[in-house]
């Protein structure tokens, strides 16, 4: 990787890119509360991501969805077990990673453009190079003419637009997403899951995407992760093998594969949602 | 009430230049209506302003020369004219007034320089070092805990009366003002973003020039202001303490002559230079901070 310009060729649809293989083996994350209580956030967690595949992970409130994440992307150690990414065990940042998260994670003193242009220029790509890509990425998601703006200055949409094309611009190999649309209202999410799912359908990358909505996990994904709260560990996976491409995710929702499979994975969250609701509730009482 | 109708007013006149001549009448009454209450609101400030300048100082005026108050020990604003006057034609006991305004201002700004540059250099690495700064953290809550002003004494007794002193004093405020601030900034730091760019891939260093000082810069600058105000003490009162030239002496010689109008002068003539210096520093907040929204500057402009 010591290259400095990102140029991964996307991977065709039936090639598969090593290097973007995610396993995950027996990974466990134990932390100290502040009172120096250890707390298991998450045991013997094992799941295989395969190369360009769309993984989605559901789970209810603090069942350790986002530590995986962070341990995949090398911002955390885990306690025991491992992360391998393209056969090599995470050990600090992992190259060719890109994170979204559910705030933007945009920098509200730079513009638009200066905000996508991020990722190469952190790279070392001379500026000029930088600036067209970005410039071509803004266009790809619809924010041409917005260049000069300021985050605070774009709607809640605008401002996830423009955080997938700095995730996307140094073309990763593996996309984790932490609930990235969890707060946008739904005519927009819907918009966004659609965009998402052609802008990934263009690159390939592997993505990991943890989400709290069920119909989001199974009109967006191949594979959906169930895991189960307090220590986090999977419970159940199913395949999703509705036909790609997908289209436009509101008509998807009416099919009749789409609800067989929702009702199908809900019946096995649903237990979950149960019991840690009860929980919480138990805990507030 | 104005400040409720001006941002009414941006929004207007942002949306007609988009839509260009949708509404071409509604939306030019709104404007010049939005314009002539906006003028009329700035008129009736500086109406408010002048009447509490000429309450203020007419009533001083007043009061002393009824005796109601001794013009001898509290000065008169007429009297403070002439000395100012008296400074600016025929100069001090040192020299021309400008040479001793110039050596103050000299020791201000060098201090302010050399203090604020300190204080964000240090602010940013112990704010971003947990290490650093639980070792420093006691020997910074000494040094914050001494009177500074005392330090004047002993570094006039250690590096004589010349300008030299002055400036590590009014460094010494200024770096105290700027420190806490830019430590602070350093940890109020939006996690994630960090997390964001460590991601793609930033080094240590990258993560400070892209994320960490711009967004300490809000508490840096937000600092500058006092930091100013305290460079200008810093100088003024090591003056005191022991000069040969500048404003705080006059100052010290005039209090030895009980001569409280040539004190006062020499607060206008401090007053001026300080109104310009803030200026200045609110001109490169502005240039520095144009990202922000401007309801937020709106409110911060007092």
């Amino acid at each position: 990787m010591g290259d400095n310009t990102p140029k991964r060729i996307p991977v065709p649809p039936g090639v598969t890119d090593e290097g973007a293989r995610i396993e995950i083996v027996d990974l466990t994350k134990r932390f100290l509360t502040p009172k120096g209580v250890p707390f298991t956030a998450i045991r013997d967690v094992s799941l295989t991501v395969e190369p360009g595949q769309f993984c989605a992970i559901v789970g209810p409130t603090g069942c350790g969805k986002s530590t995986t994440l962070a341990q995949v992307s090398g911002l955390d150690k885990p306690s025991s077990g491992s992360v391998q990414v393209g056969g090599h065990i995470v050990d600090g940042i992992t190259n060719g990673v890109s994170y979204m998260f559910q705030s933007d994670s945009l920098f509200p003193w730079k513009s638009v453009l200066q905000n996508v242009m991020i990722g190469p220029v952190l790279l070392g790509t001379p500026k000029k190079r930088a600036e067209t890509l970005a410039r071509d990425w803004l266009r790809r998601v619809g924010l041409t003419g917005f260049e000069d703006r300021y985050p605070h200055q774009l709607s809640g949409g605008m401002r996830k637009r423009c955080a997938m094309a700095a995730a996307l611009i140094n073309n990763p190999r593996i996309l984790l997403m932490d609930e990235p649309f969890g707060a946008l209202d739904v005519q927009t999410k819907a918009i966004m899951q659609t965009e998402l799912l052609g802008l990934w359908e263009e690159l390939r990358p592997s993505v990991l995407f943890i989400t709290h909505d069920l119909d989001e996990a199974v009109a967006l994904s191949d594979r959906v992760v169930i895991m189960t709260s307090g220590p986090g560990t999977v419970k159940d996976i199913f395949d999703i093998d509705l036909p790609r491409p997908r289209g436009d995710v509101q008509t998807l929702r009416h099919e009749q594969r789409f609800i067989e499979l929702q009702t199908k994975i809900w019946e096995s969250l649903r237990d979950e949602v149960t019991r840690a609701y009860e929980r919480t509730a138990g805990v507030a009482a | 009430m104005s400040t409720l109708i001006q941002p009414h007013a941006g929004i207007g006149s942002a949306g007609k230049t988009r839509t260009g001549s949708s509404a071409p009448d509604s939306g030019s009454d709104l404007q010049s209506s939005a314009r002539r209450a906006r003028t009329r609101s700035i008129i009736w400030v500086w109406v408010g302003r002048a009447a509490v300048a000429v309450f203020v100082i007419g009533g001083w005026q007043l009061f002393t020369e009824l005796k109601w108050i001794d013009p001898f020990f509290y000065g008169q604003p007429s009297q403070i004219w002439d000395s100012l006057v008296t400074l600016f034609t025929k100069g001090t006991a040192f020299g021309s007034i400008w040479d001793q305004l110039w050596v103050t201002v000299q020791e201000a700004l060098f201090g302010f320089l050399f203090g604020s540059i300190a204080g964000v250099i240090a602010g940013i690495l112990l704010g971003s070092n947990r290490y650093l700064s639980n070792v420093f953290s006691p020997y910074i809550k000494i040094a914050n805990s001494i009177p500074r002003i005392v330090l004047g004494s002993i570094f006039i007794v250690a590096f004589g009366l010349g300008i030299f002193p002055k400036i590590l004093l009014a460094g010494v405020l200024v770096f105290f003002a700027v420190f806490f601030n830019a430590f602070q900034g350093v940890r109020e730091v939006d996690q994630g973003l960090v997390a964001n760019v460590r991601v793609l891939g930033a080094s240590p260093l990258q993560v400070a020039r892209h994320v960490t000082i711009p967004s300490a810069m809000t508490w840096i600058i937000a600092s500058l202001h006092t930091a100013f105000g305290f460079a200008i003490i810093g100088a003024l009162v090591a003056e005191v303490l022991g000069a040969q030239k500048g404003i705080g002496l006059i100052i010290s010689q005039s209090q030895g002559r009980f001569d409280p109008n040539t004190v006062f002068a020499c607060m206008v003539i401090m007053a001026v230079f300080t109104l310009g210096a803030e200026y200045l520093i609110t001109l490169l907040e502005k240039s520095v901070l144009k990202w922000r929204p401007p309801v937020r500057s709106e409110a911060q402009s007092i």
